[in-house]
């Protein structure tokens, strides 16, 4: 498989746009979950009901088809058709959860051709309506998860209680069943040491703040989920408005950092992104840890127009390829760690080198 | 998000290590926890803290007012179980989760106290579903008057108060039919 042809596959087309305040916000994401009156939660569902709740839902789209071109060229996939390393592959991808790949018996995901919407079947719950969106694009990513909700909703019945909202499997979801989230990149409040001071803030307001790679405060990439973790007793407006102006204020601070680290330490800084380059370019053997580092570093140089001639997608697209289960479909078979982080290396080389290409042409 | 130990199962062990004041979190998978002998070092969490169980944990913590008799774990004669799905108080504190839409129900005077821990809250103020809108649009719209009804009377606004009562009354009687 020629690189091309497997970025096609590896990267949602809704990746290839760029998103407002795509400098530091990855990407918004707003899932709505939903559960039908008539079945107990998939927890505690039969086989039968498990897949009458996968056929209501197959049923409810096919006549809302004509409502929307996303989900005109939606596909409907059982997860017992996949293979594990397929199932993989959606999760990195952040299409499905672990969840649904691994426990559920008869998971299925509705997705969209362009992979911004994917519908969860007999996940934790019944339906997960999720949304993604490049950039800081919460209430875009709302409003499309908002009106697929409608259109399902004139042909299922929904679990639904005055007092309670929405009813969820877990009561953490219950009430409006939202979870919005916005990947952010922070790498100079990492580099200038305010993270430590900046996160625990985040969590007493009431949202969570997770690394998507590695470990707390030392996330790799510098990447990381910040999330609403009320879903009851407010509405879906404010909870969106105060994720909203959180992210707003972490983008804030976040280009202060880089600006003063351009005032203060420009050479520093220009020879750490260069340097990282040089190591993503021209090494051999490359662990996953230190390629998340060195593409959050490129990534930095890319948006401070340090690095020029690289596009500043390339690190997200990396940062998905370089996952386990893409560079093993990549390679058309298992690898063992250091196998992959051979192939790794070359995988980020090539993916380099076409940037140059593209450059020179 | 999944275990970055073995990149293949998910991370239901979140932990804060501090070591001579250094923090570092983690985030574990069960199985790679184990081998990394993380549970030993975790006095009192030998089969770990996952959220499901931090969440009974909450639960638990809950010392049912309604349900008298709570000697020290001695059996119940009368076992709260959800008459649709079978599901007891007991088995949800256990794993979480409710086993069906009913269990909101059946458990509702236990949940409560529950959902304010969770969320500060214990009532739904966000999207109501078409088929329900109607009547509970209605309702809740009924509820708003009546608030602000009460703020004019204090306030002394009664020209304003006057208003209030007759669009009150009105929606009412639309509701009573």
């Amino acid at each position: 498989m020629s690189l091309e042809h497997f970025m096609q596959n590896a990267i949602s087309e809704w990746m290839r746009v760029k998103g407002p305040e795509s400098h530091i916000v990855f990407s918004s994401r707003v899932r709505i979950a939903r559960n039908l009156t008539a079945y107990p939660f998939p927890m505690l569902s039969t086989s039968s009901q498990a897949e009458a709740v996968v056929r209501e839902v197959e049923e409810a789209w096919k006549k809302e088809r004509d409502s929307h071109p996303l989900l005109k060229d939606a596909e409907l996939i059982r997860m017992r058709d996949l293979t594990d390393l397929e199932k993989r592959v959606l999760v990195e991808k952040h299409l499905i959860s672990p969840m649904l790949a691994e426990e559920s018996r008869h998971g299925a995901v509705l997705l969209s051709k362009d992979e911004s919407v994917s519908i969860m079947i007999n996940e934790e719950d019944h339906i997960r309506i999720q949304c993604l969106f490049p950039g800081l694009q919460l209430e875009r990513a709302w409003e499309m998860a908002n009106r697929i909700d409608d259109w399902f909703e004139k042909h299922l019945s929904y679990a639904f209680d005055d007092q309670c909202g929405y009813l969820t499997s877990c009561p953490t979801n219950v009430g409006t069943g939202i979870r919005a989230s916005v990947m952010v990149h922070l790498p100079a409040l990492a580099m200038t040491q305010q993270l430590d001071r900046l996160l625990p803030a985040i969590t007493q307001v009431g949202l969570a703040v997770r690394g998507i790679y590695g470990e707390g405060s030392e996330a790799l990439g510098q990447l990381y989920q910040v999330s609403n973790q009320v879903t009851l007793g407010q509405s879906e407006d404010e909870i969106l408005d105060k994720l909203q102006g959180v992210v707003r204020q972490m983008i804030q601070h976040e280009e202060l950092a880089r600006q003063r680290l351009l005032e203060t330490s420009s050479i520093q800084l220009e020879d750490r992104v260069h340097r990282s380059y040089g190591v993503l370019a021209h090494s051999r053997i490359i662990d996953s840890k230190e390629a998340m580092q060195r593409l959050s570093d490129v990534r930095l140089g890319v948006d401070t127009g340090l690095i020029r001639g690289v596009s500043a997608n390339v690190m997200n697209e990396l940062m998905v390829m370089t996952q386990p289960g893409f560079l093993q479909q990549y390679a058309g078979m298992r690898l063992d760690a250091e196998q992959r982080d051979v192939r790794r290396s070359k995988l980020i080389r090539e993916r380099l080198s076409m940037e140059k290409d593209q450059d020179e042409s | 998000m999944l275990c970055p130990e073995c990149g293949k199962r998910p991370a239901t062990l979140h932990y804060t290590k501090i070591v001579n004041g250094h923090k570092s979190e983690f985030h574990l998978c069960e199985v790679c926890a184990q081998e990394k002998g993380e549970y030993m070092q975790m006095p009192g969490f030998e089969n770990g803290f996952s959220f499901h169980q931090l969440l009974s944990g909450l639960l638990n913590f809950d010392a049912s007012p309604s349900e008298p008799g709570g000697h020290g774990g001695a059996p119940k004669p009368h076992i709260h179980r959800c008459p649709t799905c079978g599901l007891t108080y007991n088995q949800f504190s256990k794993i979480g989760r409710f086993g069906c839409a009913d269990c909101y129900k059946t458990f509702r005077d236990r949940l409560v106290p529950l959902l304010r821990r969770v969320h500060g809250h214990a009532s739904h103020r966000g999207k109501i579903p078409e088929r329900t809108k109607g009547e509970l649009k209605l309702r809740r719209e009924l509820e708003r008057l009546k608030e602000e009804l009460a703020l004019r009377v204090q306030a002394e606004e009664f020209e304003e108060a006057a208003r209030l009562r007759d669009q009150i009354r009105s929606l009412q009687e639309k509701l009573e039919k």
